[in-house]
């Protein structure tokens, strides 16, 4: 196809080609949407046992300099201050509306330096967005020299532990540095499929002999961007750009608890008047889980309407979840009609289909404890 | 008996008047996982190129269009509680539905099977 052309890949192109993988154009990268096993069997197996997922086109990003936690808390609502040495936390950047520019993990590498991933479709506006307001005050890189590799799942720990032993020990939120089977990386234990797992930044040149190498492990299976999707949908997890974005607030979008203590009572980042409001009188909408009640998926942009059909929101992420063994979505409706067991309709094909308005995650999480 | 396809990826088996229609096995594969299928009811009046019934994969839903004009005899409602059986028998046991032909005519515009599958070899 010529629209191939113009795409960027990733330094595991050639491997996700060699491996029969279904390759589509995503943030102007080419990437992987299902391998051979296909998205349902991709999504079970990573709930069973370990998927191997590439998101080398997600942004990497690293802010040297003093008070570099104080500068980057101009931007996001986290306390970033307070994050310790080697701890890793979820946050987003707001803008002066209150919106979401971006959500974005941020991990504490030193005293003086932060690691930054990103989304992919946001990254450049990102990186300019903190230069504009670190310039002159931090050293920011960008890291387009690594690739990102996320394992995945319940046996994920396991197959670490027998290629950089102790790293099944490392906690949740973390991050350090150490080789896997001898190549150096910088891992995270974190993810965004609500399994136990790892984030694994690599050179891009030993990208392909760390993916090889993790491939070769009998629990691993390489997973594609399709079952990310649908393992973060019943997760609850947020997919920026449709359940989060530049219109949503942290508090609509159910994201508050991103929001340190000490940065409710003094503020002081973008949209932090709107912010701060909502979270002392409620915000008018709310993100909520919704399960049809058929089985019949709803996908995003879908109507939710009450059961007398007035208009309450849309759903913004749909689909089957394999797990959850059914229709899963989450939207947006009116705080008032945020509530657990709360009959809605969705609008599809033209047809009322009967729902509710659900607890999120529909699969719990199974994060790493020890 | 003869079977026809069309562009979309639908097949039809004529038998008289009488038509049974589904998706190929290329449109399967397109396809992936199905996990949800919606089949026309009893007696709707179907189009030429009309949409007919829904086929859903974990990622998309897509229209299934119907290859002939007709008034549906039935649908398949083993599909809705079995809906991997198109994967598993897309141009046999997973028919969507069945219907009368208003006009038999309408066939010529189809392809055969030796056509449709150089179609569908043009498409790789």
């Amino acid at each position: 196809m010529s629209d191939d052309v113009a795409l960027l890949t990733t330094p595991l192109d050639a491997l996700h080609r060699e491996l029969g993988a279904k390759m589509v154009p995503f943030a102007g990268y080419a990437m992987p949407v299902q391998y051979p096993l296909g998205v349902l069997g991709e999504h079970l197996h990573t709930r069973a046992g370990a998927g191997l997922f590439d998101v080398s086109h997600m942004g990497q990003i690293t802010i040297e300099g003093d008070h570099v936690a104080a500068l980057l808390e101009s931007l996001v609502p986290g306390d970033i201050q307070g994050l310790g040495l080697g701890r890793t936390r979820y946050s987003v950047f707001t803008n002066d509306q209150g919106g979401i520019l971006d959500d974005l993990m941020i991990s504490k590498l030193a005293e003086n330096k932060l690691f930054l991933v990103v989304n992919a479709a946001c990254k450049d506006a990102d990186f300019a967005h903190l230069s504009r307001a670190l310039s002159g005050k931090a050293k920011l890189t960008r890291l387009d020299d690594r690739a990102l590799l996320a394992l995945q799942g319940p046996q994920a720990a396991a197959v670490m532990a027998r290629l950089a032993p102790g790293a099944e020990a490392q906690g949740f939120m973390s991050i350090g540095e150490y080789p896997i089977d001898g190549i150096p990386c910088l891992v995270t234990r974190s993810g965004y499929t609500g399994e136990d797992g790892y984030e694994i930044s690599v050179a891009n040149a030993d990208a392909e002999k760390l993916a090889r190498t993790l491939l070769a492990q009998p629990e691993v299976e390489p997973i594609g961007l399709g079952a990310r999707d649908s393992l973060r949908l019943e997760a609850g997890l947020c997919l920026y750009g449709s359940d989060i974005d530049t219109t949503t607030t942290p508090v609509e979008g159910r994201i508050a608890w991103i929001i340190g203590k000490r940065r409710r009572e003094q503020g002081g980042f973008p949209g932090a008047d709107i912010i701060l409001k909502q979270l002392a009188e409620g915000a008018p909408r709310l993100r909520v889980g919704i399960k049809p009640v058929g089985r019949a998926p709803a996908r995003a942009h879908t109507q939710i309407t009450d059961v007398d059909g007035t208009p309450l929101g849309e759903i913004t992420s749909g689909g089957f979840g394999p797990s959850a063994d059914g229709p899963v979505a989450m939207g947006y409706v009116p705080r008032g009609f945020a509530v657990p067991g709360m009959p809605v309709k969705l609008i599809v094909r033209g047809k009322a289909l009967e729902a509710h308005v659900a607890l999120l995650p529909f699969v719990p999480h199974s994060y790493y404890k020890g | 008996m003869s079977m026809y396809f069309t562009k979309d990826h639908e097949w039809i088996k004529v038998e008289g008047d009488t038509g049974t229609v589904g998706i190929t096995e290329y449109a399967q594969h397109a396809l992936g996982d199905i996990v949800y299928v919606e089949v026309p009811e009893k007696g709707r009046a179907l189009k030429q190129g009309g949409d007919a019934a829904v086929v859903e994969s974990v990622k998309a839903a897509s229209e299934v269009y119907s290859p002939v004009s007709g008034t549906v005899i039935a649908g398949n409602d083993v599909l809705a509680g079995q809906p991997a059986l198109v994967n598993e028998s897309p141009e046999d046991q997973a028919w969507f539905f069945t219907l009368t032909l208003a006009n038999p005519a309408e066939l010529e515009a189809l392809m055969d099977r030796p056509a449709y599958d150089e179609y569908v070899a043009g498409l790789e």
